[in-house]
């Protein structure tokens, strides 16, 4: 299902908080229909990337382009989640909320739709508790009730941010293969992941990041020793007497 | 005893006029302070209540006990207020709540300031207690009309707000609804709260929003639930108060609130979600 046309292509794109970039200098491209794990250590910016490719952290520098998709192509996962556990909603509800691009603010959920929860609530197992309160659920099955919704929100690109936290082996096995479904479907997949072997076993393609790209591209080739060893080293906290960094004047001063 | 209770309202035109205002404001008031409760901001609706007063000062300054004056100045204040305070905590280190109470007290002591150097403390009591049992017509028209848009404005933004409320980082990745709901909201509130303080005085107002709203939530496990309690409680408790201020020579609007207090408490001890009494029983727990 892999085509050569990009999804989401990088020029330069330094993201970070305050003038100190969590990650910088990333080109490339993730092309449409691309498994990518996103790999790295503690503070390397994989949810940074993510939250730059979902619009939520303007650049500070560098541009990023979606390829002739919108904000609303992209179904987005984040590692910490406002959601209100307490709120007094259902777990039907909360997943039905998925379709939000067919039913929108206004409209009613017909026959079709109804069908269409109940069964992503059976693709994850949750059928039986479609009716409970979502704060009744356990981290597993509250984790299985996101990835229902979105199932629902049919998105071209598929955003995880460490999706599998809190989650027990059999359930990371069923989230796992809805992943893998998707991708057969055709969609973009991006993963951040901390689990080697995990990403080893599933994923086609790796980006290694540690504040900066150390390697990007099939997964054995990036995942070797060597790059993993500089991945730790290049990692280092957030300096509040950083200088300012000067690799866009060098780049131009080598290509002059 | 049937007579008891509709007497007072068969015989006095001005409880009648009572009546109809505190049943127009319990419609709208409560399913807005349900959200409130639910967003946990119930404690800016308090702030929003006092950050009415001066601009509610500033209308009687100008055109002395004139409601329309008085409204507008209330509701260009608890806009003012409210609308920055979300700048604030939008720009700034500050979280909403903090900036809010801060823009509020400044509001609140203004407000006061406003009112004593003009005004008596009898003008002052009228702003912040209300005068519910002398509504007169363009008073009841403003409560109505304020309470129609509510509803109708509640009915179109409930999904958005639902999610606002539920899931604010969803509703920012599929909808571009997220701001406009949540000043739209906004807008409900000091709207409702101007409604409010006709009838029961700036301080009173936020009362008849928030209280069957936390009521509520011993009695329903969802938002709509919720809702219907909260309307049912503030109806009953208009009611309740109007008869007990009518007989026991009471102020109203403490009346009505005190009415709504006294349901709270109840329901704390006996509600079927989570009440005290319940968790106190020993039953046997379920299969499942």
């Amino acid at each position: 299902m892999k085509t050569t046309a990009p999804a989401i292509s990088f020029h330069n794109v330094t993201l970070g908080y305050d003038r100190h970039p969590a990650v910088h200098h990333i080109s490339g491209e993730i092309s449409r229909g691309e498994l990518l794990a996103v790999v790295g250590p503690n503070g390397a910016g994989k949810s940074t990337l993510l939250k730059g490719i979902v619009g939520e952290l303007k650049p500070l520098s560098g541009s990023l382009s979606l390829d002739g998709l919108g904000k609303r192509d992209i179904a987005y996962l984040p590692q910490v989640i406002e959601i209100d556990r307490s709120f007094p909603i259902s777990v039907f509800d909360c997943v039905a909320m998925g379709l939000w691009r067919t039913i929108g603010a206004w409209r009613g959920l017909r026959a079709r739709d109804k069908q269409a929860v109940i069964g992503a609530l059976r693709t994850v197992d949750l059928v039986e508790l479609a009716d409970r309160p979502v704060g009744s659920l356990s981290g597993g099955q509250f984790q299985r009730m996101l990835f229902a919704r979105l199932l629902l929100q049919d998105a071209a690109v598929i955003l995880l941010d460490e999706p599998f936290r809190a989650v027990d082996t059999r359930t990371v096995a069923e989230l796992i293969a809805l992943i893998e479904r998707w991708h057969r479907e055709g969609r973009t997949v991006l993963a951040a992941l901390h689990d080697i072997e995990q990403v080893r076993a599933h994923f086609p393609d790796t980006l290694l990041l540690a504040r900066e790209v150390v390697a990007w591209g099939k997964t054995p080739q990036v995942l070797t020793p060597a790059n993993l060893a500089k991945s730790r080293t290049l990692t280092e906290a957030f300096d509040s007497h950083a200088e300012i960094c000067e690799r866009d004047e060098e780049l131009e001063r080598e290509t002059a | 005893m049937i007579d008891t209770l509709v007497q007072p309202f068969i015989e006095f035109a001005f409880m009648r006029r009572a009546l109809v205002g505190c049943l127009a404001i319990s419609l709208t008031a409560p399913p807005i302070g349900v959200f409130l409760v639910l967003r946990r901001m119930s404690l800016m609706g308090d702030a929003m209540g006092h950050a009415i007063l001066p601009g509610a000062a500033i209308g009687y300054l100008l055109a002395g006990l004139s409601l329309f004056a008085m409204s507008l100045g209330g509701f260009a204040a608890g806009l003012a207020v409210a609308l920055a305070a979300g700048l604030v905590a939008r720009s700034t280190v500050l979280r909403e709540d903090a900036s809010l109470a801060g823009f509020y007290l400044v509001s609140l002591a203004l407000g006061v300031m406003l009112v004593s150097v003009r005004g008596s403390n009898v003008d002052l009591l009228h702003v912040l207690f209300g005068t519910v049992l002398a509504l007169d017509d363009a008073a009841l028209l403003l409560i109505a009309s304020i309470a129609t848009v509510s509803l109708v404005a509640l009915a179109v933004i409930y999904r958005p707000l639902v999610l606002e409320c539920f899931d604010p980082e969803f509703l920012r990745s599929v909808s571009p609804l997220s701001s406009p709901t949540h000043l739209l909201f906004l807008l409900l509130v000091v709207l409702n709260l101007v409604a409010g303080f006709q009838a029961l005085g700036t301080l009173m107002a936020v009362g008849i929003m928030l209280l069957p709203a936390v009521a509520a939530r011993f009695w329903a496990e969802d938002v709509s639930g919720m809702i219907g309690v909260a309307v049912a409680t503030a109806f009953a408790a208009s009611v309740t108060g109007l008869l007990m201020s009518y007989y026991l020579n009471v102020p109203t609007g403490p009346a009505v609130i005190l009415a709504c207090g006294a349901f709270y408490f109840l329901s704390m001890l006996v509600g079927v979600k989570g009440g005290v009494l319940w968790r106190l029983m020993p039953r046997k727990h379920l299969e499942a």
